[in-house]
């Protein structure tokens, strides 16, 4: 099974280390992970601001560098939402068709294709807040929504719980957007910032000590509102606290 | 807020000159906190017998023609208000909460959406030949019908009729129509006296400003605003804002007036077409109040109200008030179905813009909407920002995907008022995809150019860095030693809307790319660190 390994632009600017934790945690599981070298990004940027003409060139150059690949995967539910929903500003060949569907994010790639029971290397013992990316939770179906009546599941809490010594703490307002949204962030910066403010604090009155989400972006949104406010929370990507990483 | 229809005599409401000291004035007489059927009534201050805080009530967006509403300017002077912004959060907040409890309350909630969507799928797909049946039905019960292509001529034909009638003043439950059609505006050229009913819309009426939500029309509203307002308007104390006593007020102002009007006004919340009747549902018993008591009554109704059959209706009850205050049901279902002896009825079908909205392929669905509010409340974006700073009659979520279809250019910056989070999708009772219309929205304004040159201007260039690597590799390594090198004043400007209100990301020694290249280019693994 060869992997594709689609590092998004920030965590590859502002995050390297979740690469490199992605990297690690599929090798171990004995797969065949290759970096395309000409990655860039999805194309979210573009779209999510309406402007689809403009992302089509970064649209092809995605299908061309992970078209040879049985799975792509990536650590952002964000950018896998954007691939498998809203990568369209292209004609949809069959090639595309084929990216699209066989791209896969982090947590779900675990959880659904490989199956995961056991990380016996990780280990994390902190009261942790868990952060749902809204196009993971609601794009791609991470977990249950809060606002839907059905029956409860999340992906991501089931690989934590294999996590030794991790407790889960719950904020007020579970599943609340945390204000990044993309280019929302730069665009409405008062409200995006007020609802960083509002959801860093709702952890930390849970008691988390750690913010762990699939998705470095909103936590970079996040991590720069609790710092700015005085809220003392850390935040880990996912992928680290899977990948064995001690804090 | 819901005025108290059972109310004992005035003496024995709670005043706070009469309650015990420490006693919260919006405690009811049970001392138990006032629950009404559309919000809980929430403590300003910590500290009741302080001299509390007073904070000016944030105004909405600033009107200007038709140029584009900046709802970002609005909704940060409603955010440089904490109380009110923390008490509209945290009141809308309840709502969803209770609305949570309501429909996990009932297992097959998730089959009444889709059902009730069902429903309006049908109806809207041969809206022609219900419309029909409905007249044909509503003049068969002895019903005037009258059709409006937009809100104009919605506002004439009413106009008309109550000219005709010789009328003076007319009395009126709330509706989102008739705030779309800008009726109070016209007929404040007419010389007759239009009184809203609704004790929100009241508020709203008396302090000359839009509802800012579709349910709970003065939720924006602290009691002091509301106290200011009746005070300016009616005379009241102004130093009390005990819930009791500025409700109990409004209805003693309001009553005569009522009594005495000459005709009477409700909007619809659904069109029955088999029966050609007419159901309101409030929580006031108001719409009863204005179609029951004057001689002359009239309803105005967007012709995506319909609904094929009687039985159809229960689906909608049952999501209604669930969905919008997290009650099994409004307290007033009101079935108006023909003129009572003596009396005369009419109605007014208005489209304004529907049938062209029903013909748009992306945006059609926006037509099943129900008003009941459950996306507004849900929304962490409307929450924060108050539903006047979107400067347009339908606010939060479902607003941003019909305000559109009125002035494209106008509200061509709603849609970009959205995280996309998707939780109004989630909430919303007859599933419209609210959250991917937003979506839509985006590409259809970008692609007429209807977003500012500068954003389009941003993402081509960024479209042309991000699909060529070497370009898009060398801005990657000019940003990281920029945000090394730069002195923090220089990134904390206020052209840097990121770092207006949060830190600036950490700047990594390396880029992924380059620890890639360094350590798995020449088969050196590293682990992480």
């Amino acid at each position: 099974m060869r992997i594709g390994l689609f590092v998004p632009c920030y965590v590859d600017a502002f995050e390297p280390e979740v690469g490199i934790a992605t990297l690690e945690l599929l090798e171990r599981f004995g797969l065949d992970v290759a970096y395309p070298f000409d990655q860039t990004c999805c194309g979210q940027p573009m779209t999510n601001t309406g402007c689809h003409a403009e992302a089509a060139a970064t649209e092809a150059l995605f299908v061309r560098n992970f078209a040879p690949f049985d799975y792509i995967v990536a650590p952002s539910g964000s950018c896998v939402h954007q691939v498998r929903e809203h990568l369209t500003a292209i004609p949809q060949t069959d090639e595309v068709k084929a990216v699209r569907g066989k791209t896969f994010e982090l947590v779900e790639f675990l959880h659904d294709v490989l199956k995961v029971d056991a990380f016996p290397w990780a280990e994390f013992p902190h009261k942790v807040g868990y952060h749902s990316n809204c196009n993971a939770l609601r794009g791609i179906h991470h977990a249950r929504p809060s606002e839907l009546n059905k029956p409860a599941y999340s992906k991501p809490l089931d690989l934590l719980a294999k996590v030794k010594g991790i407790e889960i703490v719950t904020p007020a307002r579970p599943d609340e957007c945390c204000g990044f949204g993309g280019t929302f962030s730069v665009f409405e910066p008062a409200v995006s910032a007020k609802m960083g403010y509002d959801k860093v604090s709702d952890h930390s009155r849970a008691g988390a000590e750690y913010v762990v989400s699939s998705d470095s972006s909103c936590m970079m949104h996040q991590k720069g509102c609790a710092a700015r406010i005085g809220v003392p929370l850390k935040f880990i990507h996912i992928a680290r606290i899977l990948n064995g990483v001690s804090a | 807020m819901s005025a108290h229809e059972e109310s004992g005599p005035r003496d024995r409401m709670i005043h706070p000159e009469v309650a015990k000291a420490g006693d919260e004035s919006e405690r009811g007489q049970d001392g138990r906190r006032l629950d009404h059927a559309e919000a809980t009534t929430r403590p300003i201050s910590a500290e009741p017998k302080a001299k509390a805080v007073r904070e000016a009530q944030p105004r909405g967006a600033k009107i200007r023609g038709n140029r584009p509403i900046d709802q970002a300017e609005a909704a940060e002077r409603f955010l440089a208000a904490p109380l009110h912004q923390k008490a509209h959060d945290e009141r809308l907040w309840d709502l969803r909460k209770k609305r949570d409890t309501a429909a996990f309350g009932i297992p097959e909630w998730e089959e009444l959406r889709d059902l009730a969507s069902q429903i309006k799928a049908h109806t809207l797909s041969n809206l022609d030949r219900y419309l029909e049946e409905f007249e044909a039905n509503a003049k068969a019960n002895g019903v005037h019908v009258h059709w409006a292509a937009d809100g104009a001529e919605h506002n004439r034909i009413v106009h008309g009729i109550l000219k005709d009638h010789g009328a003076k003043s007319l009395i009126k439950s709330k509706s989102m129509l008739t705030e779309e059609c800008g009726f109070r505006h016209y007929m404040a050229g007419t010389g007759i006296e239009v009184i809203e009913t609704d004790l929100g819309e009241r508020i709203q009426q008396l302090d000359n400003e839009e509802p800012s939500h579709v349910v709970v029309p003065a939720v924006h509203k602290t009691r002091f605003d509301v106290a200011a307002v009746f005070a300016k308007t009616m005379g009241t104390d102004p130093e009390n804002d005990d819930a009791h006593y500025l409700a109990e007020s409004q209805r003693m102002h309001t009553r005569p007036l009522i009594l005495e009007a000459d005709a009477g006004m409700t909007g619809c919340n659904f069109a029955i077409a088999e029966t050609g009747t007419v159901v309101t549902c409030t929580n006031e018993g108001n719409a009863d109040l204005s179609g029951n008591v004057p001689k002359l009554q009239i309803h105005s109704i967007g012709i995506e109200k319909l609904i094929p059959r009687i039985e159809h209706l229960g689906v909608f009850l049952r999501l209604l008030a669930r969905s919008a205050l997290g009650s099994p049901i409004t307290q007033y279902t009101s079935h108006f179905r023909a003129p009572r002896e003596g009396s005369e009825m009419h109605y007014v079908l208005v489209d304004n813009g529907r049938s062209e909205r029903l013909g748009m392929e992306e945006f059609w669905t926006s037509l099943k909407c129900i008003r009941c509010g459950a996306c507004m409340n849900t929304c962490p974006v409307y929450r924060r920002s108050g539903g006047l700073s979107y400067g347009a009659t339908y606010s939060g979520p479902i607003g941003l995907i019909i305000d559109p279809t009125f002035n494209k250019r106008k509200y061509s910056t709603l849609p970009f008022s959205s995280t996309m989070n998707g939780s109004c999708t989630n909430v919303c009772p007859v599933k419209i995809n609210i959250h991917e219309q937003i979506f839509a929205w985006r590409k259809v304004l970008a692609e007429e150019h209807q977003i500012p040159l500068l954003k389009q201007g941003m993402m081509k260039a960024a479209g042309q860095v991000l699909s060529r690597p070497a370009t898009y590799r060398a801005a990657i390594g000019a940003a990281d030693s920029a945000l090394r090198a730069l002195p923090r004043f220089a990134v904390y400007n206020p052209l840097n809307t990121w770092g207006k209100g949060r830190e600036m990301p950490d700047s990594p020694r390396q880029s992924f790319h380059s620890w890639y290249k360094q350590n798995r280019m020449d088969k050196k693994p590293e682990t992480d660190a």
